[in-house]
């Protein structure tokens, strides 16, 4: 086990270097020199003087590999650079941002896993029923609808026409922390629509096989009722199955937080880089793309070590 | 039963059949059906609704919004099925290679396709498109790029599986030479799970140009393309819900088409997994 745990975390921290490596070269690759790009947004004429101090100031003048050695320092210290749109460090920015977008994201877990397992279950138990039918035909249907045009028909229904919930925005916790949860609502259902429907249709089929496997005929033969065979023997099963699809869908997890703050104008981290993205900012878009790409292989890891402590044979 | 037979008894693939062909029949004579030309601006014709000279109104600069749809089925289309075809060629023959070769060359590369797979997908084709810019040959790449581990994984393990195989064996006996056994012999045995990734990496491509457009990073203006369309439509959800309806309710159907071919391509040709769904 210990040894698992040790090649597992081994392997991520390569892959944090690797990931590294390639945003800082990608960046390097790039045409257009970012201290012109910092003094003259416009392209007007620049002062040498001024050229060289600045070029001085941000180390650009040194060798590429002294660079990148300093980059990496400065990861280490939590220092990315300066932001040239947002005028303050990286770190800053996204450290105002990142806390937001994690409660969107965790948000959306939980209502899909509150939402998708116990219709999973049901659908599984109930096969071949109308019940049955229904939920796998919704659950496909989740699959196929993306993210913002879902968004849009939440806003659509609760905002606008029942006027039940405001269509967008984000209030901080700390100065009123109702509205704050009432916009979070509709993004966040968003986001778990999609994802509680893959979490159903793995929950179903997983319950399906706990179902026909060999170790359920006996618990009915020492007299157990159904439910209880249901609810306490398969659900320790049932866990398998929702660390797995946490780490299948972890990648289109990210993906429909990305999408879905564009439409709820959800001030994260996502809407950061596509901001980033559209000024040509790299220092925050190379700072966006490290922080959001650990997070993934360091979610991917804990799913991993999960998955080794549940299910033996994975180890 | 054949082939044709089992695939034409089976319901969700004649239903995207239904769909996917017309669309991609559009999407190849657009051009000759559209009455009004996608680019032209037209301030006096602003947002109007569904009429007989315009069948499903117009947008915010007076462009017909079904000639743009049908012109907009174009770069979706193209960058999803030529990103995946990227992706196939690349990955199968790197899996094969990896499989059969093995060895050192084997493990680097496998190795080097494991990094594609330790970035999330959406950030890293935002980051390619935020350094080398928009436009349709980097989203195809991007895709390309993106999806090329899943072939190759999928080529290597059942590469690996047959290797020894007798019928792989016998022709190497015969004295066959490596490429015609990967060619020949391997690699038509290793197509049906290839093709069911195939059809999954389209819907996977649509989803990620129409995202990607959605948020300005795709399809550069003044050219349409569904996700495009509807990001643009939000601006006039409250007072023009046509503008975002169309585009959306073709989009959502396509993706559905392309899912259940997956679906029925599994069904037919990877029946040992029919039972589990």
């Amino acid at each position: 086990m210990a040894r698992f745990f040790a090649k597992r975390t081994l392997t991520a921290i390569i892959q944090v270097l690797i990931v590294t490596t390639i945003v800082f070269f990608a960046l390097k690759m790039m045409p257009g020199d970012p201290v012109l790009l910092m003094l003259s947004r416009d392209g007007s004429s620049v002062d040498p003087a001024a050229y060289e101090a600045l070029a001085k100031q941000l180390g650009l003048d040194k060798p590429i590999l002294r660079q990148y050695r300093n980059w990496l320092t400065g990861l280490f210290t939590g220092d990315l650079g300066m932001s040239y749109t947002e005028r303050r460090p990286v770190m800053d920015a996204i450290g105002d941002r990142l806390p937001r977008t994690l409660e969107l994201a965790g948000a959306s877990l939980l209502i899909a896993v509150v939402i998708g397992i116990p219709l999973g279950i049901a659908a599984a138990v109930k096969r071949g029923s109308w019940v049955d039918l229904l939920l796998t035909g919704i659950s496909s249907l989740g699959q196929s609808v993306p993210v913002y045009v879902f968004g849009y028909i939440l806003v659509l229904i609760f905002a606008l026409n029942m006027r039940l919930l405001p269509s967008s925005g984000y209030v901080p916790i700390h100065r009123n922390p109702v509205e704050h949860f009432r916009r979070l609502i509709l993004p966040a259902c968003t986001i778990a629509f999609g994802f509680s429907a893959s979490m159903l249709r793995m929950t179903r089929s997983s319950m399906l096989e706990a179902l026909s496997s060999e170790f359920v005929r006996p618990l009915y033969a020492r007299g157990l009722s159904k439910a209880r065979v249901h609810m306490k023997h398969m659900v320790r099963n049932m866990l398998i199955p929702v660390v797995t699809i946490i780490g299948l869908q972890l990648g289109a997890l990210i993906a429909g937080t990305v999408l879905c703050e564009a439409v709820f104008n959800w001030p994260g981290i996502a809407t950061l880089l596509v901001k980033a993205i559209s000024n040509r900012d790299y220092p925050l878009i190379q700072g966006c793309m490290l922080i959001l790409s650990i997070i993934f292989i360091v979610t991917n890891m804990v799913v991993d070590l999960l998955y080794g402590l549940l299910d033996p044979r994975a180890r | 039963m054949n082939l044709l037979q089992q695939f034409s008894g089976n319901k969700k693939f004649v239903f995207s059949v239904m769909v996917l062909l017309p669309l991609i029949v559009i999407a190849l004579f657009g051009p000759l059906i559209i009455r009004h030309d996608p680019l032209e601006m037209n301030t006096k014709r602003v947002l109007e609704p569904p009429s007989t000279d315009f069948l499903l109104g117009t947008d915010e600069y007076g462009r017909c919004i079904l000639c743009r749809m049908i012109i907009g089925i174009r770069p979706t289309l193209f960058v999803a099925f030529g990103g995946a075809a990227v992706a196939m060629m690349a990955g199968s023959t790197l899996g094969l290679t990896a499989g059969y070769i093995g060895g050192k060359l084997g493990n680097v590369i496998m190795r080097a396709i494991d990094i594609v797979l330790c970035f999330p997908p959406i950030l890293l084709a935002m980051l390619v498109v935020g350094l080398w810019g928009t436009g349709i040959i980097n989203l195809l790449l991007v895709i390309g790029i993106l999806y090329t581990p899943h072939f190759c994984r999928i080529a290597y393990s059942t590469t690996l599986k047959l290797r020894k195989a007798e019928f792989v064996e016998n022709q190497r006996i015969l004295g066959a030479s490596t490429l015609r056994i990967v060619g020949k012999t391997l690699f038509p045995n290793i197509l049906s799970p290839l093709i069911i990734q195939f059809s999954i990496t389209v819907a996977n491509g649509i989803l990620l140009e129409s995202g990607l457009s959605f948020l300005g990073l795709g399809v550069p203006p003044p050219h349409p393309s569904w996700g495009q369309m509807i990001g643009k439509a939000k601006n006039h959800i409250v007072t023009h819900k046509h503008y975002m309806f169309f585009p959306s309710l073709c989009l959502c159907l396509t993706i559905l088409a392309t899912n259940l071919m997956g679906d029925a391509l599994r069904d037919v040709l990877d029946p040992k997994l029919k039972e589990s769904h």
